[in-house]
């Protein structure tokens, strides 16, 4: 049975050494990557300058299932610490060849890897990974199947802190495919652990799980009353792959019902902002005159994701390390 | 040990410093403080001896050379500089100075933002125990700690100093 991962993630004195969900993490210290991340940040919401914090560290992207977009995030951010990175393509190296997942990992442990970023298309392997790694190596979860994507939900979270002045409060709405989306789900949690008065998720009943309540949102099936009073909509994609599997009925469909319109945003509050995980689907979830509107803040969305990775992989770096004494600055 | 009067050690960083300026002909200068005792100190000369504001500041946690041992530090506030300071003539303040290990690691921020064309360092206090070659320009006051003593400057307004006794490493 697997160990209780928002204990695993924690090093004995609190701090974080590995980053696998947002789930069960304190109020303190979600706020704390919030406040790491915006120190990356000049004061017009710009990465600074690249800070030699984590020189002579090396950083291994593990990548069992493709993703161009979030891998690069992560190699720039470990770039801007000045750490090492390796991508390592796995999917067509050594699990191809038969190796066994900890044979692969004992590999690179013996490479003297500090980090390992992982994505894989199984629920929980970034936190089997966790478990099972020598000492002193920090697992930071890249996206695990259907289970949780945490730095797209923190990056989220400091999209909202800084667009919205903070999230307690706030009336956030998820939409589309929330069935097969670990992001939904990292955002549910860190929602509700940051103060958010309403988070509601919103899709047909074929993408709505049965126990999405259970986390603390509310399902609506009606688009167009899930955007009253809205702070804060959040757009989901929508694979097409889905369609094949008859969830839902097409794409124009879908469109009609659940895509972003003008019209529909304008039953949110005027200043209500629009955020996508990317890659966007014009024309499916949502419109482009939305998309490229000035309400939408999905662009910068991609900068503030470097900056919450650079302060994930910093802190989990820093939880790692073998003498635990308290911080103190040097004068 | 008597701390030293904290209105006489700022008035003789104050006077020095202006010396400094005046000698070294500083025109137009930015007044850099580091986080957090600094830029209390940086803000009190503005405010009471005329020292050209505004106020811009450094966070040195993501350069300090020790984050092997001590790790990240948990209160991280951001630098702010201004766009530019290519050429530019700096006053770096900070509140003490002991191993220079936090100069050192102000000076490499800085220089991620450009060239300038001059540091000045002032700092209120020099405790001694240097371990790099960093010495100030201005200072308030030296003063020689026991081994375990370690001296705070307490703020923002009024500054205060006060002895903490710790067998932590410098």
């Amino acid at each position: 049975m697997m160990s209780d991962p928002s204990q695993l993630q924690l090093a004995p004195n609190g701090e974080l050494r590995h980053f696998l969900t947002t789930e069960g993490l304190s109020k303190e210290l979600l706020e704390s990557i919030l406040t790491k991340a915006s120190g990356f940040l000049d004061s017009k919401g710009d990465l600074i300058a690249k800070v030699p914090l984590l020189r002579g560290k090396s950083v291994v992207n593990l990548f069992f299932e493709n993703s161009t977009r979030t891998r690069s995030t992560f190699e720039l951010a470990a770039t801007r610490l000045s750490a090492d990175i390796l991508n390592l393509d796995i999917q067509r190296s050594a699990t191809s060849k038969g190796e066994t997942l900890m044979d692969t990992l004992w590999n690179l442990e013996a490479m003297h890897a500090d980090m390992f970023v992982v994505r894989h298309a199984d629920s929980g392997a970034a936190h089997f990974i966790a478990e099972h790694v020598t000492p002193n190596v920090a697992i930071i979860n890249a996206g695990d199947g259907r289970h949780a994507h945490p730095t797209q939900a923190m990056l989220d979270m400091l999209t909202i802190q800084r667009h919205k002045q903070g999230i307690e409060g706030k009336v956030v709405a998820i939409v589309g495919d929330i069935l097969h989306s670990r992001v939904a789900r990292s955002q549910i949690h860190a929602l509700k652990t940051l103060g958010a008065a309403e988070v509601r998720v919103v899709g047909p009943a074929t993408l709505l799980p049965k126990d999405i309540e259970d986390l603390g949102a509310k399902a609506y099936y009606d688009f167009s009353l899930a955007l009253r009073d809205c702070d804060v909509v959040i757009m989901l994609r929508l694979q097409k792959e889905r369609m094949q599997n008859a969830l839902l009925p097409s794409e124009s469909e879908f469109f009609r019902l659940y895509g972003l319109t003008s019209e529909k945003l304008a039953l949110a509050k005027p200043d209500a902002i629009v955020m996508h995980p990317g890659p966007i689907n014009r024309g499916v979830e949502i419109e482009s005159a939305v998309a490229d509107g000035p309400q939408s803040v999905i662009l910068k969305q991609v900068g503030y994701g470097i900056a919450v990775r650079m302060a994930v992989m910093a802190m989990a770096m820093s939880g790692q390390r073998t003498n635990q004494a308290g911080p103190e600055a040097p004068q | 040990m008597t701390l030293p009067d904290i209105k006489a050690t700022c008035t003789t960083l104050a006077q020095q410093l202006k010396q400094h300026i005046c000698d070294n002909q500083i025109d137009n200068p930015i007044v850099v403080g580091i986080h957090t005792g600094g830029v209390w100190v940086a803000q009190h000369l503005i405010d009471e001896f005329e020292l050209p504001g505004p106020l811009y500041s450094v966070d040195i946690s993501f350069y300090r050379d020790d984050f092997n041992q001590k790790g990240l530090n948990p209160k991280v506030q951001g630098s702010s500089l201004p766009d530019t300071i290519e050429g530019r003539d700096l006053i770096l303040i900070d509140d003490v100075i002991m191993s220079g290990r936090t100069v050192r690691a102000a000076i490499n921020e800085l220089f991620d933002y450009g060239r300038p064309s001059s540091i000045t360092l002032a700092c209120l206090l020099d405790v001694g125990q240097r371990q790099l070659p960093f010495q100030p320009d201005a200072c308030g006051a030296r003063l020689a700690l026991e081994a375990n003593q370690r001296i705070k400057v307490k703020g923002p307004s009024p500054l205060s100093l006060y002895l903490k006794n710790s067998d932590t490493e410098s």
